[in-house]
């Protein structure tokens, strides 16, 4: 298994066995199941999909394409090396990691809006004083005069900030419980409570 | 929902309740090398900070003339009990002002026994 799909409950501090304090990201990790098998032979690459959550209403393709398995929120796919490891109903969680275990998680960053150069490139703005007006989170030069008698190519400048697919590698399992279908994340993922995240372990493509 | 629930979050059981001006005896352990002993700092209850299992404790004493503040926090497994030694009785929860304040005019005066 390469990946499964979790959604992100929310940070607490936990004490380690030596007594050490760590901040942790609670994830409900699965359960997915396998909705549909993608075969090299049948199209062109192999991977299994598979689906997280529940919907209250479904238009009836969807529900055709998902059988009786339930009504996801979301449908992803996940590559896999071989998908005859695989049978469609098969359930995914958070069983597939435990302590310890070396993980990648994806998730949508918080979006931030049209967002200025300070806190966007961490830029260091303008003098707070000396008879500064109006240029305090300025982004000061943007180029050169006449000659070249424009703006570079990819100048950092204001724009649209977060709200972007973003991965964090390597975090470390502090606790798995598939009891509850919940996994201890050391340090922060990211996006808001309730996003979705996708959770491989390091080192795979998923 | 409480995400803190969610962990096999510990409760340390063995932190009574106390407030600030409270004077506290807290036994900590300590590691040092691979030995493990108990070290006691006594003082008063400056600052409490509520939250949940990440909830802390100030604790201020003199130290041969010296000021010394100690942060514990609550639900910590290295604090091995906290004893409370007096009530004190005081009017704000934050008892930064007695940083500036040595020696009578540092007092805590005692709460009634009626809590």
């Amino acid at each position: 298994m390469q990946a499964i799909l979790g959604r992100k409950l929310g940070m607490t501090q936990v004490f380690t066995a030596n007594g050490e304090a760590r901040g942790v990201t609670v994830i409900e990790a699965g359960p997915c199941v396998v909705v549909q098998i993608k075969t090299r032979e049948n199209d062109g690459y192999d991977a299994i999909q598979i689906g997280f959550g529940a919907r209250k209403r479904i238009n009836d393709p969807m529900r055709g394409h998902m059988k009786r398995l339930g009504q996801f929120q979301f449908l992803r796919e996940v590559r896999v090396d071989d998908p005859n490891d695989y049978e469609i109903g098969q359930k995914l969680g958070a069983e597939l990691f435990e302590e310890g275990d070396l993980i990648d998680v994806a998730g949508v960053s918080k979006g931030r809006g049209f967002a200025g150069g300070v806190k966007r490139h961490h830029f260091a703005g303008g003098p707070k004083t000396h008879g500064q007006s109006d240029r305090h989170r300025s982004p000061g030069s943007i180029g050169s005069g006449t000659t070249p008698g424009r703006v570079r190519k990819g100048l950092r400048m204001a724009g649209h900030m977060g709200d972007e697919r973003v991965t964090v590698k390597n975090l470390k399992v502090f606790e798995s419980n598939p009891d509850r279908g919940v996994l201890l994340i050391e340090g922060s993922v990211p996006g808001g409570v309730n996003g979705l995240l996708r959770i491989r372990k390091t080192g795979k493509k998923g | 929902m409480d995400v803190a629930t969610l962990s096999n979050a510990q409760v340390n059981p063995n932190i009574p309740d106390f407030g600030p001006g409270d004077r506290v005896r807290v036994s900590a352990k300590v590691v040092e090398g691979d030995r493990e002993r108990i070290q006691v700092f006594e003082g008063d209850v400056i600052r409490i900070r509520n939250g949940g299992p990440a909830s802390t404790f100030t604790v201020r004493k003199i130290a041969s003339g010296i000021g010394v503040e100690r942060t514990f926090q609550r639900h910590s497994p290295r604090l091995d009990k906290v004893e409370v030694v007096r009530k004190g009785k005081v009017r704000r929860s934050r008892l930064y002002y007695l940083r500036g304040l040595r020696g009578r005019a540092a007092r805590i005066k005692e709460a009634a026994r009626t809590r």
